[in-house]
């Protein structure tokens, strides 16, 4: 069973959404602060987070930073507030996905489901640029040799852009590939989760070698 | 622009001046020869005889000068240029001479006699009756005067008038330029202040130099700007705390629209799973029933407080739209907070005091006095302590509330933003039991009766709200937080 750790200050909306996702077949891990949830990450290691950005003692953001110094655990956001500055930070501190408040508990599910998801795969064995090697079977990444830690957007994101070496990918598409949004979804996802790709397997991200931005059109993979 | 007129001007000057002089030049020698003409006639006229005699004409013509000529109907002497030259009488200088009946009369016409300039001045020689009447003999003298030596002068006087301007023209272009650097520079400095100015650099300031009307202007285009930039300031300041507070309220409706949201889907899922029991779930009907009822008293408790809070929210919206109205009556704030206590079933945790026979009426609306006093010790019941205190004092034209509880006080970080729409004094923004508004509203409330509210620590460390009402209830002159 999935385990789910829920961090919300607010004690009606945080057993609220314990119950309905409970229904959906999650085990339920719940927190009440930043600090709290920190330590239930370590006691219990849940499969995925969800984390609501305000927060009393060490906000949202902060417990994102901390959470990605050393897991690679999907964290999606909870957020009041529409303003871009949360998304965008959210974002940038480490997180995959966001949903705002007030959030179906339905939508809810199918994002975690999304992010939980196996990456796509075609099990070609694996695939060296470089010094990147891909391992498409293991669902492991080297650079130089050394494992690269990637949490399971950052998996897909880079086996759907290296499926196909010098195909350029718009953000529209691999908003629907990697996190299975719909049309509406924001391309900030895909801009920052190309930003963190780089930031592990690129030497210097402001000029990328494997990752390629393609300008007014999206992303592409190489070509090395 | 201002270098060419100084130049312009000071030419102009130097020729008008040359110009002025010479014709005075001519004017003067002309009538100083017609002076002595008169005066040459007038000492020979005695002595001529009528009708004069070719002799007496001869006589006449060598009395008046050089160039003279004496005329009697059809006899005539003449002397120098007036036998050189015929015609240098005109017609019309002959009739003006014949025809003249005053005495002392002369008249001048300027002739060119072989580029050379020549005056020529005509004057009747009048006879004197025994009984004093003058009448015209009938004889003509004439003088003609060469005007060159006077030509010369004036041409002396212009080349003068030249030579002055060319040597006070470089003078007057330095002083313009002096005059421009002192004059011209503060304006052009104030334009550029306005110009940045009307960039939006609101910062843009000339200091103003001088006592003079410029620095006047001056001065008032800083006040002008300065008063710009503050009401900027404060429009900036609006517009702030318009965005705080649209975020705020967005963020307040949507957490506990997320209960319900969750809440109602659980509700309505095991409603679904008691009519058609899906086979692959192996929840319990127990727990499912626990679930339910447990996200229906959720969803009840979280719809007052969404029902409260656009309320709030609304009221909010009348004090900013100023659209809250006033019924204003004579109101006993004793009794009013006695009701208001005891409407709510505070009685064991409140007491109220009021000094002896003191007049607490006061022109207010019972309503929003209620509002206030209701959220001023609703609050010291939950974040204080009983007992809360009421306390009045009554002045001539006010009366004054204070509401006190006993309390671990406020926060000195807390009391400056207590009325701040939202404000929560535990950081975490966790809601308590309020909206966020209950004090803004009760602070707004308060202004409208153009009175004050104000929060602080009593000594012994509990917190204490003061509410000053003036009796009139008028409507607030200032409304500074």
């Amino acid at each position: 069973m999935t385990s789910v750790l829920l961090i919300e200050d607010d004690p009606l909306v945080r057993r609220s959404l314990e119950l309905a996702l409970g229904r959906y077949g999650y085990t339920m891990i719940t927190a009440a602060t930043g600090e709290n949830g920190l330590s239930r990450f370590t006691e219990e290691a849940p499969d995925i987070v969800v984390l609501d950005l305000m927060l009393p003692g060490i906000d949202g953001f902060e417990v994102c930073r901390r959470l990605r110094l050393d897991s690679q655990a999907p964290i999606i956001m909870l957020t009041a507030r529409t303003d871009d500055l949360d998304v965008v930070g959210g974002l940038e501190a480490g997180a995959d996905d966001y949903v705002v408040k007030p959030v179906q508990p339905a939508v809810l599910d199918a994002r975690i489901r999304a992010v939980l998801r196996r990456a796509v795969s075609d099990l070609d064995g694996v695939r060296s640029h470089g010094s990147l090697r891909i391992d498409t079977e293991s669902l492991t990444v080297t650079l130089g040799g050394a494992p690269v830690p990637m949490t399971p957007t950052e998996l897909r994101l880079l086996l759907t852009l290296s499926r196909s070496p010098g195909r350029v990918f718009s953000r529209q598409q691999l908003l629907e590939e990697v996190w299975g949004h719909g049309y509406l979804g924001d391309s900030r996802l895909v801009d920052n989760g190309i930003m963190r790709l780089r930031a592990k397997i690129e030497d210097d991200p402001a000029h990328p070698e494997y990752v390629q931005t393609v300008r007014g059109f999206g992303y592409r993979f190489g070509p090395v | 622009m201002f270098v060419l007129i100084a130049v312009l001007g000071a030419s102009a000057a130097a020729w008008a001046g040359a110009q002025y002089a010479s014709r005075a030049l001519t004017d003067s020698s002309q009538q100083q020869h017609a002076d002595a003409l008169v005066a040459q006639v007038t000492a020979a006229a005695p002595t001529v005889e009528y009708p004069p005699s070719r002799d007496a004409l001869d006589q006449l013509r060598a009395a008046v000068g050089p160039h003279a000529l004496a005329v009697y109907q059809d006899a005539q002497s003449a002397s120098g240029i007036f036998i050189a030259q015929d015609g240098l009488i005109t017609s019309d200088l002959r009739d003006a001479v014949a025809n003249a009946t005053a005495p002392g009369g002369t008249f001048t016409q300027r002739v060119m006699v072989e580029d050379t300039p020549w005056v020529v001045i005509g004057a009747p020689v009048m006879l004197t009756a025994p009984d004093g009447t003058r009448s015209p003999s009938g004889v003509e003298v004439y003088r003609a005067q060469d005007l060159s030596p006077v030509d010369a002068d004036i041409d002396a006087l212009t080349r003068a008038a030249i030579g002055t301007s060319a040597l006070v023209l470089p003078v007057a272009v330095l002083l313009a330029l002096l005059a421009s650097r002192t004059v011209l520079a503060p304006v052009r400095r104030l334009r550029t202040t306005a110009r940045r100015l009307a960039d939006g650099d609101l910062n843009a300031r000339t200091h103003p130099r001088g006592v003079d009307e410029l620095a006047q202007l001056t001065s008032t285009v800083n006040e002008m700007a300065e008063s710009l930039q503050q009401s900027m300031v404060s429009m900036a300041r609006i517009q702030d705390d318009a965005r705080r507070f649209a975020a705020d309220v967005s963020h307040e409706l949507r957490t506990p629209l997320s209960t319900l949201t969750a809440a109602v889907e659980v509700l309505d899922d095991a409603f679904q799973h008691r009519s058609a029991p899906h086979p692959g779930t192996d929840a319990s009907t127990s727990t499912d029933t626990d679930a339910a009822q447990e996200s229906a008293r959720m969803a009840l408790v979280e719809t007052r407080r969404l029902v409260r809070l656009v309320e709030d929210i609304m009221e909010i919206a009348r004090f900013d739209a100023g659209t809250a109205a006033m019924r204003l009556e004579p109101t006993d704030l004793l009794a009013l907070a006695r009701d208001c206590v005891r409407s709510r079933g505070w009685t064991q945790d409140v007491t109220l005091t009021s000094p002896e026979g003191a007049d607490l009426v006061v022109q207010a609306d019972r309503r929003r006095l209620d509002v206030v006093l209701a959220n001023l010790v609703g609050n010291a019941r939950r974040h204080g302590a009983p007992p809360v205190r009421i306390a009045f004092s009554a002045a001539p034209d006010a009366v004054e509330v204070t509401v006190a509880d006993s309390g671990p006080g406020i926060g000195e970080d807390v009391l400056p933003r207590i009325f701040t729409r939202f404000y929560k004094a535990d950081a975490a923004r966790t809601r308590s039991h309020g909206s966020g508004l209950g004090l803004a509203i009760a602070w707004e409330n308060t202004a409208l009766h153009g009175g004050s509210l104000t929060a602080a620590n009593t000594p012994d460390g509990g917190a204490q709200f003061t509410m000053w009402l003036p009796r009139a209830g008028s409507t607030p002159e200032g409304e500074e937080r």
